[in-house]
């Protein structure tokens, strides 16, 4: 790997002020943040990505970075919390079942207490022609040089969410659960703290895929808040190959407020399936107050995959994904609580 | 819900050894043993390989000036100052390498991921970087990858055209049969990916080589390299004490071994080098895909009266490498009229090789799918249709087997498994939302031998050392050993300590054909029964021991033994000296060789998702016949082991091609899909005791390879059972599924 400079700063201001310097978008940065470094070495490894200047916020002493706390607004969970800390805990369990269930199914127990879930949420993708610097062709490495995936081997790749320059697909399991549950995401950059919606951190390939987030060079991810109240009947179904330290090949974060069978309010995340974590609004709108039945499930799931748009070897999602909407559905609906 | 602590021990039946504990087992769990990348060299540089990006093509530029200007960095060899080694052939051509195309022999690229450079530098932060910093420009040229790609050649060598099998009528009587199956599978490229990656390190001393390289076979390495060098082989030394998983991928020579030991020869430098994850995917063997038809002809009450296989398998453009199963599987079940034939499709790619059971696993599985099919169309019970065409004899050949012990693995398994709860009518069994089947396969084994030679060494204290260059790959092959010496010599185990993995000790086999148990086993008897001889018959203890060696006026006994498996003469010994794997044996008397196999039975079932088709296998029940087991506990390890491996093979394991380009894709152990423990939650062994006393003075059949056999057939047809859908490809994926109505 190349060489490069390594700080340890003990407070954000200080973290930030030492980002920030120009650059196309955020993971192009000179300077990246590094948590638990489970995604970023090993790109850095694999000469993806090649920073000039590592800052490494593990030590950042701020109130509220490593916590995850709730008040009358709803639940803060500190970027710097780990994966395991958040999924360990007894009480984020029972009222949100959902964050648990993405998280405990998203790794090995190794990389959960490593991994930060404000870097969790910024994994790049999986898609072998991007990890691998040897493929020339690669419009998020090198823009402008093509997609080898799009005629490639792409069993794994997204059908939501595509365009002719990026077919990859977001790898992670946690931003479902966010995106669902309409999560904002706390930002600390040179200029101060913003707060902007979930929703608007990860963007469409369209024709720009290298420019992965909104979020501007030398920002930092500080938290997240999920508003509102409680979502107890809530979960996660991810479908993959093997049945544990895998890829979803398709995954469903869903989240119910039923009264009695007419369903009050759903909230629906897709991974696996979509170049970034998937708000499934077409289906809510078609559940929203009516009765949950594996009819309108299917129905719901048929209407959010209609512009789903296949390659050779990944047309498979397109029924699996649907299947694993009504799954969910019919999941979290059966919950006891 | 706390797993048992230990593992269960299983009771020894009859005709098994002891269920010691290995060894070596604290100490590896302890992580003390030394595995040869941890041997230490004196002030070693760093080599690292670049490979190349496309599988096709020419180099046109390498410009290396960017990664030679990095402080550390020593020196960067590429075709045009590549060290000269001597052009060796392919070992099954007399030769010792794995894939006779010679990296940095020039700028012709014939696979992906071939050596491009080796950089060697103070250490490997500064070799990666700078094996970053070199820029290829290649003219591509477009890859023949696979089965149906475009340039891609079958053929069918003379050799492998010596292979087909042929009995009776195989047309006339497959046309008049009255219940006929004719069915295509195929089964994936599929890589070993041992835990301990592949490396080789070279120090020389003058004229004397050493080498440090996880090996399968240290003496086929020792003289290999001394080949390519074009050395005297008595120069080169080889070390590898312990090997952290092999499966056939460090069997024979890579072109690797000649080519860090050049350099470490230019540069007068000790070398190590590691070959990182990715690159171990195109630097080593693998295991090819294939292809292949089955025919069967039965009558309505279930004999089989026609059978032919034929397959077809992946290589590379330079070698002509097949496994070629057929032999087992045209003499598995009675059956008068047979035929079978197998071809190589030659790919730009690089040469596959020996992976467990490498003939079996593929053709047993497409048999064993087929015989399942053939079941159904005759409403027959699976393991009926099997009893019914049992045989004890070869039906090509006539000749016997040695022992056979299938039936009673059937029945043993199948009582344990809960076979008769099966319901024959597939999607009949429901669970919620789970879809359940059962499903059952063959598992074998042929009984391989190779010559071997051991040296025992004994003190007036009763301390017995067994030196012997046989290998434990991991499997528990010194604990074996220690015991058939402690029991030939009347001593307690402890009392025995074995050296192997090192050329400094007489050539043991290749830890592989499953063959180390019964070749190196039987060396170790034989020199300990030469011991034995030197004091009267038997071994005296204590006080007395110490007066026979007053008598002999020494303080060390040594023996030396060599040993040639039935039908084999001196010569073998002397090819195990060459490296080579020689023997052969061939008839006695004008008499057809008898076959000597081990047999098993396996079951699985499954459930799999009404709405999402992810394919679970809740449990695996196998029983397993192989003469006399040494040591049941390591047994039901490997067993434990193949099963686990085999659910794998059925389910998940694939190693993805990019066709167009012909590279793999998954090359990481993240996407490269293995069984993790979530997968496998119920596993029984069963052993079956059985003697024979014809396949070698010790009784062993081999076992290591016998398990993983029959795995991915049971899988699939259990597949079939809950769903009614014949999965003929393997892997069996969700996505394959899909469109079953459930």
């Amino acid at each position: 790997m190349r060489p490069f400079e390594y700080h340890a700063p003990q407070d954000a201001i200080s973290a930030v002020a030492m980002a920030g310097e120009p650059a196309p978008s955020h993971v192009t940065s000179l300077t990246q943040f590094v948590g638990g470094g489970t995604t970023l070495f090993d790109l850095m490894k694999l000469d993806v990505m090649h920073p000039a200047r590592l800052v490494d916020i593990t030590r950042l002493g701020d109130k509220g970075l490593q916590q995850v706390r709730r008040d009358d607004r709803g639940l803060h969970i500190g970027a710097l919390a780990t994966m395991a800390a958040l999924s360990d805990d007894g009480a984020i369990a029972k009222d949100y079942p959902v964050l648990r269930d993405t998280l405990w199914q998203a790794a090995s127990a190794q990389i959960r207490n490593m991994a930060r879930l404000g870097g969790n949420v910024l994994q790049r993708t999986r898609c072998p022609y991007f990890r691998d610097t040897s493929y020339r062709q690669c419009n998020k490495r090198d823009p402008g040089s093509g997609c080898a995936a799009l005629d490639g081997f792409n069993r794994m790749h997204a059908v939501l969410g595509t365009s002719t320059s990026c077919i990859a697909s977001y790898p992670g399991d946690f931003a479902q659960a966010l995106i669902a549950l309409d999560a904002h995401v706390e930002l600390l950059g040179a200029d101060g703290p913003r707060v902007i919606r979930f929703a608007d951190l990860h963007r469409l390939p369209e024709d720009a895929p290298q420019i992965e987030t909104s979020l501007r060079p030398g920002e930092l991810i500080t938290g997240f808040l999920i508003p509102g109240g409680t979502w107890p009947r809530s979960t996660y179904v991810k479908v993959r190959d093997r049945a544990s330290y895998a890829f979803a090949n398709a995954s469903a974060a869903v989240a119910l407020k039923l009264d009695g069978g007419r369903i009050e309010d759903v909230r629906i995340g897709l991974g696996g399936v979509a170049t970034v974590p998937w708000r499934a609004a077409r289906a809510e709108a078609l559940l929203k107050g009516a009765e949950l039945t594996e009819g309108a499930a299917a129905e719901a799931a048929e209407a959010e995959f209609a512009g789903a748009a296949a390659r050779e070897h990944n047309r498979y999602k397109i029924p699996l994904g649907k299947a694993t909407l009504v799954r969910a559905l019919l999941q979290a609906q059966a919950m006891e609580l | 819900m706390m797993a048992e602590a230990t593992p269960p021990v299983p009771e020894p039946g009859e005709n098994m050894g002891k269920p010691l504990p290995r060894y070596e087992a604290r100490a590896k769990v302890t992580g003390e043993p030394l595995y040869a990348d941890d041997l230490q060299l004196p002030n070693p540089a760093i080599a690292l390989f670049v490979t190349s990006g496309i599988a096709r093509g020419r180099i046109l530029q390498i410009d290396t000036a960017a990664a030679d200007a990095l402080p550390g960095v020593l020196k960067i060899y590429t075709h045009l100052n590549a060290p000269r080694r001597e052009v060796t052939k392919h070992y099954t051509e007399g030769g010792y390498v794995s894939d006779s195309a010679v990296p940095l022999g020039g700028p012709d690229i014939v696979n992906d991921g071939q050596i491009v450079a080796v950089v060697v530098a103070e250490d490997f932060a500064t070799a990666r970087d700078a094996a970053h910093r070199i820029a290829i420009r290649y003219e591509e040229r477009s890859p023949s990858a696979t089965f149906g790609s475009a340039g891609a050649a079958t053929i069918q060598p003379d050799a492998l055209a010596a292979k087909s099998k042929k009995a009776g009528d195989f047309a006339g009587a497959y046309a008049a049969a009255p219940v006929k199956i004719d069915a295509e599978y195929s089964t994936p490229t599929m890589h070993h990916n041992p835990i301990e990656l592949f490396s080789t390190a070279a120090a020389w001393n003058g004229e004397r080589l050493t080498v440090h390289e996880p090996s399968q076979f240290v003496w086929q390495l020792k003289n290999g390299v001394a080949s390519a060098l074009g050395i005297d082989p008595e120069n080169v030394e080889v070390r590898d004490p312990f090997v952290g998983g092999a499966f056939g991928s460090k069997g024979m020579m890579t072109q690797r071994s000649p080519l860090i030991a050049a350099i470490a020869r230019d540069l007068r430098r000790p070398i190590r080098n590691v070959v990182l994850r990715d690159q171990g995917f195109t630097l080593a063997t693998y295991r090819a895909e294939t292809r292949h038809r089955l025919q069967l002809g039965a009558t309505r009450d279930g004999k089989l009266t026609a059978l032919s296989h034929e397959g077809w398998e992946v290589t590379s453009r330079q070698d002509d490498y097949s496994v070629a199963g057929i032999e087992a599987t045209t003499e598995m079940y009675a059956c008068p009229n047979i035929a079978s034939k197998v071809s190589l499709v030659k790919a730009d790619r690089n040469t596959p090789g020996f992976m467990r059971s490498p003939p079996e696993t593929p053709y047993m599985y497409a048999l064993e799918a087929a015989m399942d099919e053939m079941a159904a169309a005759l409403a027959m019970d699976p393991v009926e249709f099997r009893r019914i065409n049992d045989t004890k004899v070869s039906p090509v050949t006539g000749a016997p087997y040695t022992s056979r012990s299938l039936m009673e693995c059937y029945d043993r398994a199948a009582a344990t498994f809960g076979w008769n709860r099966r319901k024959a009518e597939p999607m009949a069994t429901r669970e919620g939302d789970w879809l359940i089947g059962y499903g059952c396969a063959t598992a074998c084994y042929p009984t391989s031998m190779m010559a071997a030679t051991a040296r025992a060494i004994l003190t007036p204290s009763g301390r017995v050392e067994i030196q012997i260059a046989a290998h434990d790959v991991g499997t528990g092959a010194y604990t074996a050993m220690q015991q058939i010496a402690a029991r030939e010599l009347g001593v307690d185990p402890r009392m025995v300590s074995v050296r192997m993995g090192d050329t400094a000790y007489p050539p043991g086999p290749v830890a592989g054909g499953s063959m180390t148990t019964a070749s190196a086993g039987s060396a170790v008897k034989l020199v300990c029964d030469k011991l034995k001889q030197r004091l009267g018959g038997a071994l005296p203890s204590g006080r007395e021991l110490e007066q026979a060696f007053d008598r002999l006026g020494t303080r060390r006994i040594e023996e030396y033994a060599e040993w040639t498996p039935p039908g084999q003469g001196k010569e073998a010994v002397q090819a195990l000296y060459k490296g080579q794997m020689g023997g052969g044996g061939g008839a006695e008397g004008g008499k057809p060789k008898p076959l000597m196999y081990a047999f098993g039975a396996e079951f699985a079932e499954v459930r799999i998702h009404r709405l999402t088709r992810e394919i679970r296998v809740p449990r695996l029940t196998g029983a397993f016949a192989g003469g006399h087991i040494v040591n049941p506990r390591t047994a039901r390890s490997q067993y434990l082991g193949g099963m686990i491996w085999g659910l794998g093979q059925a389910l998940l394991e694939q190693t993805e091609l990019d066709e167009l380009r012909g590279r793999y894709i998954n090359d990481n152990l993240a996407e490269y899909l293995v069984a993790v423990n979530a997968d496998v939650p119920e596993v029984d062994i069963i052993m079956v005791p059985e003697v024979d006393s014809q396949v070698n003075p010790l009784g062993v059949k081999g076992i290591g390879e016998l398990a993983n056999v029959g795995t991915a057939a049971a899988i699939a047809n259990a597949v079939y059972n809950a769903t009614g859908k014949r999965i003929r490809d393997l892997p069996v994926t969700m996505d394959k599924l899909l469109d079953v109505p459930a």
